[in-house]
Parts: structure tokens; sequence; C-alpha cells
């Protein structure tokens, strides 16, 4: 265009000026909305994260979020200690000890599968399920949380610890569709093979993490209300 | 400085009219296709298609009315960088502010959220619309193009979830004999609906311009 040329060049301060005045505008507008929200943010987590255990532990009516390390258990802060597994520790309303709750991730087929199931301490199995996120093909992936047959695999499914304290006794595994014969195993649903071992492979991986760091521990958490 | 005079030949329209214009005849989605990534990603169900919506007009509304309200001391020289900063400080906005109404729909709408930033209908009404424009006009202009841009989206995330899982926000609309077609809340079933409705629109546009044409084809003969 021929009446940009003219134009006397823009000096440096005034672009500089300009661009402090809106970044201190956009700053001062984001921070705002962050220290607004923080509050209700904060909120929805723990009421998301209540929800989601009280569904798999369904005596529940508290929870308390925790870590597991090398040192042993102590109430979960910002930070997760290096090597830590952080858990949560389900309370009926007399304060009693009703299951332990966690997260187990693993690859699924279109993304990572996260789940987080319950374990209950004095039998030493897994009591159930439920979905934290995935993006699994809907109608094939998400039979996970709708097959019961499925879902069964989950109702007492074993985690003893082996002798020696430091892991499974026997790690839990997937198996094809009908071939399951031991209590540590799960059977895979039929076309949904690759979620149901994401599924497995998550607590799987978890537990034999997180079980060793909690056993020695465990009376810390009851009657921990 | 930017410009404050409209481009010569462009005619000067009314308030009524700014808003109207991308709410019909420059939608963002049906007649600019533009801003595809969120359109075809997130209009999966009904609800994630109107959150989105309402998010993207939120940051629009918020970023062309800032900018509009300083065109006359945005340098050209750094102009885009100014506009950038603005969006993606409302982007921020927004991220928070869904996350305190609700996670649920936090999580559905995923990266997508934080993708408005490079969305192209902001930068785009920014440097074309709001640039030029006092800030009543361009806040009017905006506000048509996010609610074109939510109806859109709408358009597109009814449909799939109807026939992709048989619902309607989340509502079971035919009972528990029916067979979901799939295929319409994966990724393909955006690219079918949206040629569907692209297919529709067109139509209905030659349809319009067909009369008109033969009108004035009488009045020359």
């Amino acid at each position: 265009m021929s009446d940009t040329a003219i134009q006397p060049a823009t000096p440096s301060a005034a672009m500089i000026r300009t661009l402090g005045i809106v970044a201190t505008v956009c700053g001062m507008l984001i921070v705002t909305a962050y220290q607004g929200t923080l509050e209700p943010v904060a909120a929805n987590k723990k009421l998301a994260l209540e929800r989601a255990v009280f569904k798999v532990i369904p005596g529940a009516s508290s929870v308390k979020e925790f870590v597991a390390g090398s040192g042993g258990i102590e109430p979960a802060g910002a930070v997760l200690p290096e090597g830590a597994v952080k858990f949560y520790a389900a309370y009926d309303q007399a304060g009693a000890l009703q299951g332990i709750a966690a997260e187990g991730a693993a690859k699924g087929y279109a993304d990572t599968v996260r789940v987080l199931y319950a374990y209950d301490p004095a039998k030493q199995v897994i009591t159930g399920f439920g979905l934290v996120s995935m993006r699994e093909t809907p109608s094939i992936g998400d039979k996970i949380i709708t097959d019961a047959a499925f879902l069964k695999n989950f109702a007492a499914l074993d985690v003893t610890l082996a002798a020696d304290m430091k892991s499974l006794a026997h790690a839990i595994k997937v198996v094809k569709h009908g071939s399951k014969q031991n209590a540590w195993e799960i059977d895979a649903i039929a076309g949904a093979t690759v979620t149901s071992k994401a599924v497995g492979k998550g607590i799987n991986d978890s537990a034999q993490k997180l079980l060793p760091l909690l056993a020695p521990h465990l009376d810390m958490l009851q009657g921990g209300k | 400085m930017a410009a404050s005079s409209l481009i010569p030949g462009q005619k000067q329209l009314s308030n009524v009219e700014e808003l109207l214009e991308g709410i019909w005849k420059q939608n963002p989605v049906f007649v600019m296709v533009l801003g595809m990534c969120p359109v075809l990603a997130v209009s999966v169900s009904a609800v994630n298609a109107l959150s989105m919506g309402l998010a993207t007009t939120f940051v629009l509304v918020a970023s062309t009315f800032l900018v509009s309200l300083m065109r006359n001391i945005i340098p050209k020289e750094v102009r885009i960088a100014t506009y950038i900063l603005i969006i993606a400080t409302f982007v921020t906005v927004v991220d928070y502010l869904i996350q305190a109404i609700s996670l649920a729909v936090y999580d559905a709408l995923g990266a997508f959220i934080q993708l408005i930033v490079v969305n192209c209908i902001i930068l785009g009404r920014a440097e074309a619309h709001a640039s030029k424009n006092p800030p009543l006009k361009s806040v009017l202009n905006a506000l048509g193009m996010g609610a074109g841009f939510t109806i859109g989206l709408f358009a597109l995330g009814s449909v799939r979830e109807i026939l992709g899982a048989g619902k309607l926000f989340g509502i079971a609309l035919f009972g528990p004999e029916f067979q979901p077609w799939v295929v319409m809340v994966l990724p393909p079933g955006g690219f079918f609906v949206l040629g569907a409705w692209l297919l529709l629109f067109n139509w209905l546009d030659s349809r319009k311009a067909k009369p008109a044409a033969m009108q004035a084809a009488e009045v020359r003969t």
C-alpha cells in the first residue's frame, strides 16, 4: 500500500510500551482468574475423587490421600516423593478402614486407559475397579465397564503378596476369553482384548509397586479418621 | 497505527447486520469452513459441542473487545504478538473457568480448550474486524460469529450423538434395542456429518440463487 510507505516508522519505545501494557493487563487477568477459581476447582477435584472412590468402595463415606514410599506411609503433600505411590484410604462413618483405592494406567488401543481399583487389605484381593479416563473405541473398548462377565473378574481378584513381601505371589494376568483358571487371572472380553489387557496391566503394575510398600504399615491406616 | 477507516468499497454494516453476519451469511463453520479442528474433534456429543462453542464465544468476544479498545495504540509491527497475547490470556481464563464449573466437561474437551488459542476464527476476527471497528460493532460481530460457531458445532454434535450413541444430552432416545451407528462418534463420522450439513446448506443456497437468477434474466430480456 502506498500510504503506509510515507508513514513515519513507529519508535521502538512505543512498541515495547504497548507490549508491556498489554502483558501487564493480561498478567493481571490471568492471576485474577487463577485465584478466583482456585477454591471451586479444588472442591470439584475433591468431589470427583470422592465420587470415584465411593463407587469402587461402596461402604465408604470419607477419603484420605496418602503416599506410600520406602520410608512408610504419610499423608499426601503437593509433591510426590521419588519412588512413592499415591493411594486413597476410604473410611466408613465410624472411621473404620473400608478399603484402599489406587490408580493404575496402561496403554490401551487408542490411548492410556486409567482405572481406579479397590483393594481389600484384610482379604488381600482387588474388589472392583472404575474408569478414570480412556479414549477407546465406543461400544468396543467401553465394554470393560459394562460387560458383567468381565466385571465379575474383579469381585475377588487375588493379589496375595509373595512370602518375601516384595511382590505379588502371582502377577495379575489377562487371559484369552474363556480360559480363566486361577483367582489372579482376568478373563478378557472377546473382541476387546487390547482394552482388557490394559486394565489388567494397569492394575498389576500399580499393585506390584504399591502393595509391598503398603503391607508393613497397614495398621497405621486403621481408624485413621 | 492500525487503520481506523474501512477498506474502500466495503459497506458499513448496521449493528443488527454485524450480529447476523456470523450466524448466517458468514457462518464460520458452514460458510467460511474455519476452525475445523475443534469442530471435527469435539463434536461427538451435544454437551461437548455446546461447551466448546460457548468457550470459544467467550474468548472471541472478550479478545475482540480488548483488541478493538486498543486498536489505535497498537503499533502495526507488534499487532500479531499483541493479539496472540490477548487471546492466550482469555483462553487461560476460560480454562480455569471450565475447571471450576465442571471437571467432566474439562476432561471431555481435553486439549481442545487450550487449542482455542490457535483457532483461526479468533485471530481472524481480531485482525480483519476488531482492529478496524469500534468496540460495540466488534463485540456484536464477535457475538454473531461465536453464536454461528456454536450453532455449527451443535448441529454436528447433536446429529453425531443421536446417530452414534442413540442419545441427546446423554438421554437415551430409542430404547435398549437401538444399535448405535458407532462410526458417527468416531473421527470419520465428523467428516460425514459435516459433509452432509455443507451439502444441505449449499443446496439451500443454490435453490435461493436460482429464482433470483431467473428473475434477473427475465428483467434483461
